[in-house]
């Protein structure tokens, strides 16, 4: 009781003294100071409910410690980025080129993009009977599904960026006489290039939210599967919460990793200003 | 500018005109336009917007088809782009992913590394940007930029330079700089210019010959010769005369 009323007095006091701090530290502060609050109404709501199941902020620290020493965290997380990984670099395999070439190519255009569009709705979620009647239960299942994820953003967004090319740069190209592949290398990969990091960035972050959902239903291992596995034996909220946290966590870092390609100078150029 | 005379037809419109359909609509763009502009002329097209000024000068350069009449060069009828005739454009056509050496070398790219080097060295050095070789466009001023613009085309050594409007985005003083830039460059280079423009002192200050351009349909209405040396003194009677004949073909009051 005391550590949670103690928790808000010191976030209100950050969230006031802040204001006057340098603006590299208030930035650090500021969301500690929010954290600090949200946990400990966290911590009062478990208490003054009187839930035995729900964890409180203090359960769920010494669950998350429990997976980190057991070998089953990280067995987890290496199935689940194994799928993701290799589901998206196929997405991204596929639908980057065949992007490039149905957004220049008006006739491919008009024959795919309806195609595309008509499945691109359907939530990858849909798909997981026919994954698993397909693949059956394991990791094929699941690169299918992540695949489905990331190929639709991909492949869309590819060939938005490459329709979006200004009139002004095919002119420039078409001027100095470029054509066929070395039109493609100089004028539309790089002209379409922050746009398909963009795509990328989304598919990505796709692609982890349908993975615990696929791995819950349809998967004997990965993240997902430990949040199922942790509530149907016996109940560990504790195990789901921290389960959930480390998802999050590894959704910034993945997100964080392609980030990275943004700061290229050849696609700099794209993220200032358009 | 009698030297000119003796010249021999570099770019020469023939009853040129240009149609644009628009909702079921046509609307007469050019009608009719005929001018020779000979080899190394400098041409400013003087008109108000929406004269069909800029689809003349596309259509000059292959990028757009003519209604009626052809535009040949050298004798041969203009069909498509060809990076003997380089376009400087109104908006920013370099590539803002390829550093301002590789924009440079677009045009250069079948050449042997040695030579290439060289004459895209030689070429940014001419333009004023010597030491920004490794930058990329994103990291220069717009007059810097249109540099890089300039340079690009200058490069392939082209016949024929079209401009349209290049210093528009321009502010006043950098516009100043970068027209006396392209006299130098041009008296060096001697390539045919034909440079769009609807501001009358700009085209006083470049050209040999002013075509004015009335208002849609675009007609030729008449072409003025500024028979004036440069260096230019934009405060010659003579500058002033011509100056008035222009705003006089425009229809525009020029006394406030």
């Amino acid at each position: 009781m005391l550590g949670p009323a103690l928790s808000i007095v010191a976030g209100v006091a950050l969230l006031l003294v802040q204001e006057r701090l340098p603006g590299a530290l208030r930035s650090v502060v500021a969301p500690l100071a929010v954290a600090l609050v949200g946990g400990a109404l966290w911590s009062l709501a478990v208490t003054w409910s009187g839930t035995f199941t729900f964890p409180s902020p203090g359960d769920t620290a010494r669950g998350l410690a429990e997976l980190v020493r057991s070998q089953r965290l990280w067995g987890d997380i290496i199935a689940s980025l194994f799928r993701v990984s290799w589901g998206f670099s196929l997405a991204a395999g596929i639908g980057i080129p065949l992007g490039l070439v149905a957004g220049w190519n008006t006739r491919t255009f008009t024959a795919l993009n309806p195609v595309i569009q008509g499945l691109r709705p359907i939530s990858p979620i849909a798909w997981i009977p026919i994954a698993i009647l397909w693949f059956g239960i394991g990791d094929g299942a699941g690169i299918f599904l992540i695949f489905l994820s990331a190929f639709f953003p991909i492949t869309v967004g590819t060939m938005a960026a490459v329709r979006n090319i200004s009139l002004v740069h095919q002119r420039s190209a078409q001027n100095f006489g470029l054509r066929g592949l070395e039109l493609f290398r100089r004028v539309v990969l790089p002209a379409s290039m922050p746009q398909i990091i963009t795509s990328l960035r989304i598919a990505l972050g796709v692609a982890w939210l349908v993975i615990v959902a696929a791995e819950m239903v349809g998967m004997d291992s990965g993240l997902g599967y430990l949040i199922n596995d942790a509530r149907n034996a016996g109940s560990r909220y504790d195990l789901v919460v921290a389960t959930m946290i480390v998802i999050g966590l590894i959704g910034i870092v993945l997100d964080f990793l392609v980030r990275q390609l943004e700061r290229f100078d050849e696609v700099r150029w794209g993220y200032v200003k358009r | 500018m009698s030297a000119s005379g003796a010249r021999r037809p570099k770019v020469v419109f023939e009853g040129v005109s240009k149609i644009f359909r628009k909702r079921g609509d046509d609307l007469l763009v050019l009608d009719d336009v005929s001018l020779t502009v000979r080899d190394g002329e400098f041409v400013c097209l003087l008109g108000p917007s929406g004269c069909g000024k800029s689809t003349l000068l596309n259509i000059a350069g292959g990028f757009e088809r003519a209604d009626r009449g052809r535009v040949t060069i050298d004798g041969e009828e203009v069909r498509e782009p060809s990076s003997r005739r380089v376009f400087v454009f109104q908006e920013y056509g370099i590539f803002p992913w390829a550093s301002v050496w590789d924009n440079v070398a677009l045009g250069l790219r079948h050449m042997p590394a040695g030579e290439r080097g060289a004459i895209v060295q030689a070429t940014i050095d001419m333009v004023g940007l010597g030491g920004f070789e490794r930058a990329y466009p994103m990291e220069l001023s717009g007059g810097m930029k249109q540099r890089v613009e300039v340079a690009r085309a200058l490069a392939v050594s082209p016949d024929v330079i079209y401009m349209d409007e290049p210093f528009g985005a321009l502010d006043s003083l950098t516009r100043l700089t970068m027209r006396s830039e392209l006299v130098r460059i041009w008296q060096q280079q001697r390539p045919t210019i034909l440079f769009v423009t609807h501001d009358v002192d700009e085209s006083i200050q470049l050209a040999d010959r002013v075509v004015v351009l009335s208002a849609r349909p675009g007609r030729i209405a008449d072409v003025v010769e500024v028979g004036l040396d440069h260096p230019r003194d934009l405060g010659s009677p003579e500058y002033g005369r011509i100056k008035n004949r222009l705003y006089e073909l425009l229809g525009v009051q020029h006394t406030i």
